[in-house]
């Protein structure tokens, strides 16, 4: 953990390594909610190396946790990016191919404007006073970026879970935009189940008497009892009951008894507590809150007559959805629904289901046959465009045993 | 697994166009160049890899199996898992020029209800399947009084997947009744060769396949 850990948020976001651009000073960013923002920071991450025909840059969307930097030394945390495994020298995104580009999402709080940067109205941090996003609304701000960066067409965009979510959103608003739009791990809109669990992680929030209605920033103190348990209880949805067996079983933490008490007993208590107090370190609770309604609103279908295959509709784009065996937070049932509607807008569409054990979290793990079908359909579309391709490098066992560990 | 060692690459190597199944080649020699085209079962995607590379044409693929599909993906083509006695009702009007059912009709679970989204989807279908009349099959059943075993039927009754085989005259008998138009027939030998249905009654003796180019009305 860096000193950057211990620091407020707005001594963060100055000292945070990478870009950060204006936007939306003209014309205000007008979100779905109706309200406006203007103008609006955006904090990006760039890898590798735009090349002169514009035309090998790919978007990556992160999730709802994630944030800009995607690959590279985490400057927070002190470990490697959320998506090292996929970024990088010889990995499926290239970067001595690709121009890969990562920008924290609008209602972040990695840099980009979002509830814990100061609303220049009151001159305090926004709290709850700050508009309610949409992925939609991350989208464009997205737009905006790739606008003031000169880049006219992606040659992919790719993302996971709620980046998964802003790959549709980017391929039903923006198609002329977008070559291949590779979803994974993903929906077309927040089932009951998901709602349900972001209210119990806003509500643990909520109940922090430090949250004081999102206006903490005035004592100073966060939430943090609040945010961990948020994040706890999300956390195991991210997880499968074979992965958590695998990895904890009911193993005792430090105790060859049970204490007949409250103390986590079990490792898996130990881990689940390990996890929220480390998360809040990084995150803003007002974020949290932010970004899960976000992902709570987001149904692609509503926007277009309550019928998804419409918002394909003669598509030019290549489609890549993938999902995960063990996923019940977004199962292959939500994936098929995805592929349905492309399949009835006859949009060019591949689907593959990755079997594997790791749950929701596979999309940021080792999954051989999940970066070999995504090498594959990358690799098809270089090949249309003219560009180079290059084979997969192996991943190192040791970078790959890191991941596990810093992930699940 | 070493990517010197995918499935995917085994699947690129053992699709080179020399490769290709005789049956197959014949198929793909029917498809119009730069043509939309939907593979059905596409298997391991040997026609639909040859129709992509040589052909130039828009190809998609559905197959069953999950592996299948994967292999076929990471070697560049556009597939999705699928069923075709569910999924093809998703598929709009039109959508191909040509829809190829290879060896495949036989294993659906409703193959008439698949046999008319063909048409509604594709503006052609090509449908190959084997012959359940040919005289080798029938001598095997009269004599033998066991399931018949062939070079077109090679598994066992308890083991095929094949659930509803039909003779060449049940399949143009059942075309007919669905308002299928059968532009064009051909019979397939024992050798793989090829050549157009004259007599049903014949080719319904001796051909091994059939393959069917059909048609909406």
């Amino acid at each position: 953990m860096s000193a950057l850990a211990s620091a407020s948020h707005l001594e963060r976001i100055e000292r945070l390594p990478g870009h950060r651009v204006v936007l939306a000073e003209d014309a205000p960013l007008r979100l779905v909610s109706g309200a406006e923002l203007s103008p609006i920071t955006v904090a990006y991450q760039t890898y590798g190396t735009l090349n002169a025909e514009k035309s090998n840059a790919v978007l990556v969307c992160h999730a709802l946790t994630g944030d800009q930097f995607a690959a590279g030394v985490h400057p927070v945390t002190g470990k490697a990016g959320w998506w090292s495994l996929m970024v990088g020298p010889g990995r499926v995104l290239d970067t001595d191919r690709f121009f890969v580009v990562c920008a924290n999402v609008l209602g972040g709080c990695m840099g980009t404007t979002g509830p814990a940067d100061v609303n220049p109205a009151s001159g305090e941090p926004w709290g709850l006073d700050f508009p309610v996003v949409t992925v939609a609304d991350m989208v464009e701000a997205q737009r905006l970026l790739l606008d003031r960066l000169g880049i006219d067409k992606l040659l992919a965009v790719i993302g996971g879970s709620m980046g998964g979510m802003q790959v549709l959103e980017w391929a039903a608003k923006h198609p002329e935009r977008v070559r291949a739009a590779i979803a994974l791990a993903t929906a077309s809109h927040h089932t009951a189940q998901n709602i349900a669990f972001h209210e119990i992680g806003r509500q643990a929030i909520m109940a922090d008497p430090d949250w004081e209605g999102g206006a903490y920033f005035r004592s100073g103190r966060k939430p943090r009892r609040g945010l961990a348990v948020a994040r706890m209880t999300a956390h195991v949805t991210y997880l499968s009951e074979p992965a958590l067996h695998r990895k904890f079983g009911r193993k005792l933490q430090d105790r060859a008894r049970l204490s007949y008490g409250f103390d986590a007993d079990f490792q898996v208590e130990s881990y689940l507590r390990y996890q929220g107090k480390s998360f809040v370190d990084r995150f803003d609770a007002n974020a949290y809150l932010y970004i899960t309604r976000a992902m709570d609103y987001f149904d692609l279908a509503a926007d277009y007559g309550g019928r998804l295959a419409a918002a394909f509709a003669d598509s030019p784009v290549r489609f890549c959805v993938a999902s995960f065996t063990s996923d019940w937070l977004f199962p292959t049932s939500e994936a098929k629904r995805i592929v349905q509607a492309l399949n009835a807008a006859a949009a060019d569409v591949s689907f593959v289901e990755i079997d594997t054990d790791k749950g929701h979290d596979a999309f940021l793990l080792a999954e051989p046959e999940l970066h070999a079908t995504l090498h594959g359909f990358l690799s098809a579309e270089c090949e249309r465009l003219g560009l180079a391709t290059a084979p997969l490098a192996l991943l190192d066992p040791e970078e790959i045993g890191q991941t596990e560990d810093r992930v699940t | 697994m070493s990517p010197l060692d995918s499935p995917a690459l085994r699947a690129k190597q053992a699709t080179r166009r020399a490769d290709i199944r005789t049956d197959l080649q014949i198929i793909a020699d029917m498809i119009a160049p730069g043509s939309r085209v939907l593979d059905i079962g596409c298997g391991d995607g040997q026609l639909l890899r040859y129709l992509v590379e040589e052909k130039g044409v828009v190809g998609r693929g559905l197959e069953l199996s999950q592996d299948g599909v994967n292999a076929m993906v990471s070697t560049g083509l556009s597939v999705v898992q699928g069923d075709a006695d569910t999924d093809l009702a998703d598929f709009p009007d039109g959508a191909f020029d040509t829809v190829v059912l290879s060896q495949t009709l036989q294993a659906t679970r409703d193959p008439r209800f698949v046999l008319e989204q063909l048409v509604r989807i594709g503006r052609h279908a090509l449908v190959s399947l084997p012959n359940f009349g040919h005289w080798r099959v029938r001598l095997k059943l009269l004599v033998g009084g066991r399931m018949p075993m062939t070079a077109s039927l090679p598994d066992a009754w308890y083991e095929t997947p094949n659930i509803h085989l039909c003779t060449l005259r049940d399949f143009v008998e059942l075309c007919a009744a669905c308002r299928i138009e059968v532009e064009k027939g051909l019979m397939i030998d024992g050798q793989g060769g090829a050549k157009p249905i004259a007599s049903l009654r014949r080719a319904n003796l001796l051909a091994t396949d059939g393959l069917f180019v059909l048609r909406g009305r």
